[in-house]
């Protein structure tokens, strides 16, 4: 029993760290209708950008703090998410509007590609580390009641609440602001939204630019706990049939979805793995996904996709 | 059938050049041999109701179609008449109602069974095959009737090659008649609107349809290609004996070409019968022309 | 002033449907058809042959594929090398439990079972569309990943996990030197692109590209989304298992799962975009380009005497695609082989201006 609780924990702290990067897919595809396949990527280079101006920043300004190389690390990478969401805007999006989605999913995979290949040019292709103070050892809990305690890792624990603070805060915007309300009136229609004089570029830039700073959370995260290498932005991969599950439109479906999935993985790998031969993990996500896809496509909380005849 | 203003009749109908005036002659004639080849009922919409959510498109609608005959379906924008037309080949079910198509009953009809039974249709934002060329748009109307298999399609030997050219044949008719042979090659997007209009007419066409529904083949057209498109409409009905269901806004074009109209508001009947008939009707009139205070 | 119509009239329809309507296209179809057969074999080097114009005739065939699927059907796939997998492995296990089984049987069943596994992923796409299909052919991707590195039967329980074919041979006739394999490619290259333009310009074509452009239309006509989809899926996946059986058979000789990666199928689907969207001859432009930009990005620099790293020019190589992607969807989606065509309308009036 122990061990199912410590899989069951292991599972929901793994799906936080996929909701992480789903919130990205969400934000971007709830404000614009876009499905950004670069969502990966730019997690990529966000954390290679913390990785690497941690490293160079105190070289460069002659300091020792660890504390404030992080900071500034933090700040300079925000900035060049920002950069990068207004580069998007300007040089790709700007010229799809109103493209079938089909045709916007395949730029953002060219995206996708060119950020891979810029990032790891830029920064280097090598392993690099994120050290901002996640507690690395893990904990154990609950020791009354099972024998030698529960193995809790505090690491993803922390990674968690860090998650469920940042969907708090983004529903809070959409729901509550006058730029969350844009955004959703842009994601149902390019074209009417500008006809009422949203501004369509603005808005994307700042979408984009939310979605690269959720990217950097997650990437400092996800750097933090498993180093930063180039399989992050496959990993990202990983974190799409959560937002399927989840619903592309709703933020604390990602959560939710994220748990289910993280749950699922690992439960199916630990039980029904060794039946069929181990790796489960590979597709178990991608074919919880199909199903909800032939049942329920949009998902458990998304909104109903009504195709219009 | 004069041009009195007893219904709101369209500007441009005041403005027809003496030219038509002569082709109404022609056609005021060939009404009475019209009269004489419509024959029994075709189609009979029974007590029609459509919904969507909890807009009412169609309220308990009921009327029918006669064999060879030109059914006109007029009303105010919005009333439901897209909708009605939708519903007699399948892109929508009612609620409610039944369609008798040939002595059929049907309470649900699917796009396919229509096309099958004859049944085709233009569309009033035309719907055409933008990455085709004219040529292939109404190839594919011919769809129904290609019967040849994938493989032979592949190796495109002796009967699928003889199939394609048979039907190349009879669509080049319709090319003909309609008189697009220049644009065949044409990619649609490229063409002009009056031009993929009859691109529209022809794929359906190509169908050989028993029965031929047009949702506002006129819409966005000026005098002459107005003109051309009544004779292509005229001719079909006469030289195939194709009947026709039509949703047109102009009045000079309904009186003049229709056998029997039906007039909708709101999504309620509120006139059938002869245009003669309509025009005088005290409530399809108030309809146009909205009450007086 | 050459590249002239004038004076070629068809007097018949078939005439008229002919693939190369224009006699200098013909021409120059048999002429290089001449050429690939006869003089490519006798002059090129091994390398050549091995390295650049075998992948590049299969992954075009793949590309002639997808584009099926996805450029005249329009529908999404990500899964693409899955199915090559499928192809490749089928055959493999064909060969390997039934002996003397004839190589061309070999590959027309592989190609077969893709078939069969393309049309179950592809049912989803009789109820969904767009990012939603593409994520059930991901989950194909995935799932047939796992499927040839997990279950043993499907690599005769291989303790390496990857498996190998022996010496080829075909009606007799070895495939050993670059020259045969290279014959025997192209020959199976050419009978299915022969075979995928034929149901591309007859009524399948035009039944997968009315369901591509609007489908509540093409329904009204009497074709049916499901046959239309399902054999769309069907076709594509049968080429593109030939083409598996084709890359892993002759081009890698032996093979593990990761041939047929995600990767793969992105490259096979950038192919696709870069060459031109619903064009036979579009696959093998994109196929060419994806095929000879690591060699000119390895080779170029080397001549300039900046030799890249091979890892710098894989990033290279990566933002050179995403940029090329975006740029052709943005300015020219129709690809490559639009570009082609218009180049052919200013050949048409050369040398006058319009």
């Amino acid at each position: 029993m122990g061990f199912f609780l410590e899989t069951l924990f292991g599972g929901l702290m793994s799906g936080m760290l996929y909701a992480l990067i789903g919130l990205g897919f969400v934000l971007i595809f709830k404000a614009s209708g876009v499905f950004n396949f670069a969502q990966g990527a730019m997690v990529l280079v966000a954390a290679l950008s913390m990785a690497r101006f941690s490293e160079w920043i105190p070289r460069w300004l002659g300091f020792d703090n660890p504390v404030l190389a992080n900071v500034l690390a933090f700040i300079v990478s925000a900035a060049l998410m920002v950069a990068l969401a207004r580069a998007v805007e300007r040089l790709v999006l700007r010229h799809l509007v109103n493209q079938e989605a089909t045709t916007l999913l395949m730029a953002t995979l060219g995206i996708s590609y060119f950020l891979d290949g810029a990032g790891q040019i830029a920064f280097g292709s090598s392993v690099y580390s994120i050290n901002v103070g996640m507690p690395k050892d893990p904990a154990l809990v609950l020791d009354k009641l099972f024998e030698g305690g529960l193995l809790l890792n505090l690491e993803d624990l922390t990674a968690a609440v860090i998650a469920a603070l940042l969907v708090a805060a983004l529903a809070l915007f959409f729901q509550y602001t006058g730029t969350g309300r844009a955004l959703r009136a842009v994601a149902d229609d390019h074209q009417a939204a500008q006809s009422v004089g949203i501004p369509l570029n603005r808005i994307w830039v700042v979408v984009w630019s939310v979605a690269g700073l959720v990217a950097l959370v997650a990437g400092v995260i996800w750097g933090s706990k498993f180093g930063v290498q180039f399989t992050l932005s496959t990993a990202a991969l990983r974190a799409l049939p959560v937002v399927i599950l989840g619903g592309l439109t709703s933020i604390p479906g990602a959560i939710l979805g994220g748990l289910i999935i993280g749950v699922g993985e690992k439960l199916s790998e630990v039980y029904l793995g060794p039946l069929v031969g181990g790796g489960i993990e590979i597709w178990f996500a991608y074919v919880l996904a199909l199903g909800f896809l032939l049942f329920r496509p949009q998902g458990l909380f998304g909104e109903k996709i009504i195709d219009r005849v | 059938m004069g041009h009195s203003a007893a219904l709101p009749v369209h500007a441009m109908h005041e403005t027809i050049s003496a030219d038509a005036a002569a082709s109404d002659q022609a056609v005021r004639s060939g009404h009475s041999d019209r009269a004489r080849r419509i024959g029994g009922v075709m189609l009979d919409m029974q007590n029609i109701s459509l919904r969507f959510g909890g807009v009412k498109a169609l309220t308990d609608i009921s009327f029918d179609v006669r064999e060879h005959e030109i059914r006109a379906i007029i009303g105010p924008n919005g009333a439901g008449k897209s909708s009605m037309l939708n519903v007699i080949n399948g892109v929508y079910t009612p609620q409610q109602g039944a369609i008798v198509f040939e002595g059929q009953r049907y309470t649900r009809m699917q796009p396919r069974r229509a096309a099958e039974m004859g049944i085709a249709r233009t569309f009033q934002n035309l719907a055409l095959f933008k990455g085709m060329s004219v040529l292939d748009n109404i190839m594919t109307g011919r769809s129904l009737r290609m019967k040849c298999g994938l493989l032979a399609q592949a190796l495109r030997i002796g009967p699928a090659a003889r199939e394609e050219v048979r039907h190349r044949e009879f669509v080049e008719n319709i090319i003909d008649f309609l008189e697009i042979q220049a644009y065949r090659k044409v990619p649609v997007g490229r063409l002009p609107y009056g031009l993929q209009k009859r691109v529209d007419l022809g794929r359906a066409l190509a169908m050989e349809p028993r029965m031929l529904l047009l949702d506002e083949p006129m819409a966005g057209m000026n005098i002459e290609e107005k003109q051309d498109m009544c004779r292509f409409i005229l001719d079909v009905n006469d030289e195939f004996g194709t009947t026709i269901v039509l949703i047109e806004h102009d009045m000079g074009v309904v009186m003049d070409i229709s056998d029997r109209v039906v007039v909708l508001d709101y999504g309620r009947k509120i006139g059938d019968g002869d245009p003669e008939q309509v025009r005088a009707n005290e409530d399809v009139v108030r309809a146009y022309l909205g009450v007086s205070h | 002033m050459l590249y002239r119509e004038n004076g070629q009239f068809k007097t018949s329809y078939l005439a008229d449907q002919q693939i190369f309507p224009i006699l200098q296209d013909r021409v120059v179809m048999a002429l290089l058809l001449a050429v690939a057969f006869i003089a490519v074999p006798l002059l090129a080097s091994d390398y050549f042959l091995r390295a650049i114009l075998i992948p590049f005739l299969i992954l075009s065939l793949a590309a002639v594929g997808l584009n099926v699927l996805v450029g005249y059907c329009g529908q999404i796939s990500l899964g693409t090398g899955a199915f090559m997998a499928v192809g490749a492995y089928a055959a493999w296990n064909f060969g390997v439990r039934i002996p003397a089984m004839p190589l061309l049987l070999q590959i027309v069943l592989g190609g077969l079972c893709a078939t069969a596994v393309g049309v179950v992923f592809g049912i989803p796409s009789l109820r969904i569309r767009g990012l939603y299909l593409a994520v059930a052919t991901l989950a194909a991707q995935f799932f047939v990943d796992w499927a040839f590195l997990r279950i043993p039967y499907f690599t005769n329980y291989s303790p390496s996990g990857s498996v190998s074919v022996p010496p080829l041979e075909v009606f007799g006739v070895p495939l050993q030197s670059s020259a045969q394999r290279y014959l025997f490619v192209l020959a199976v290259v050419a009978v299915f692109t022969l075979a995928a333009k034929n149901l591309v310009r007859g009524a399948m074509g035009r039944q997968w590209m009315a369901i591509r452009d609007m489908d509540v239309a093409a329904s009204v006509i009497g074709i049916r989304p499901m046959y239309a989809k399902l054999t769309a899926f069907a076709v594509s996946s049968f080429i593109v298992g030939v083409a598996g059986v084709l890359w892993g058979f002759i081009h890698l000789g032996a093979w593990e799962p990761l041939a047929f990666d995600l990767a793969r199928s992105f490259q096979l689907l950038f192919m696709v975009i870069i060459g031109g969207l619903g064009s036979i001859l579009g696959s093998f432009f994109g196929a060419a380009f994806i095929v000879l930009l690591p060699v000119l990005l390895s080779n170029i620099p080397r001549m300039f005497g900046l030799p890249l790293a091979v890892d710098t020019a894989s990033h290279i190589e990566h933002m050179v695609f995403g940029a090329l992607i975006v740029f052709f969807l943005i300015a020219e989606p129709h690809g490559l082989a639009r570009l082609w065509s218009i180049a052919k309308e200013k050949l048409r009036i050369w040398p006058f201006p319009h």
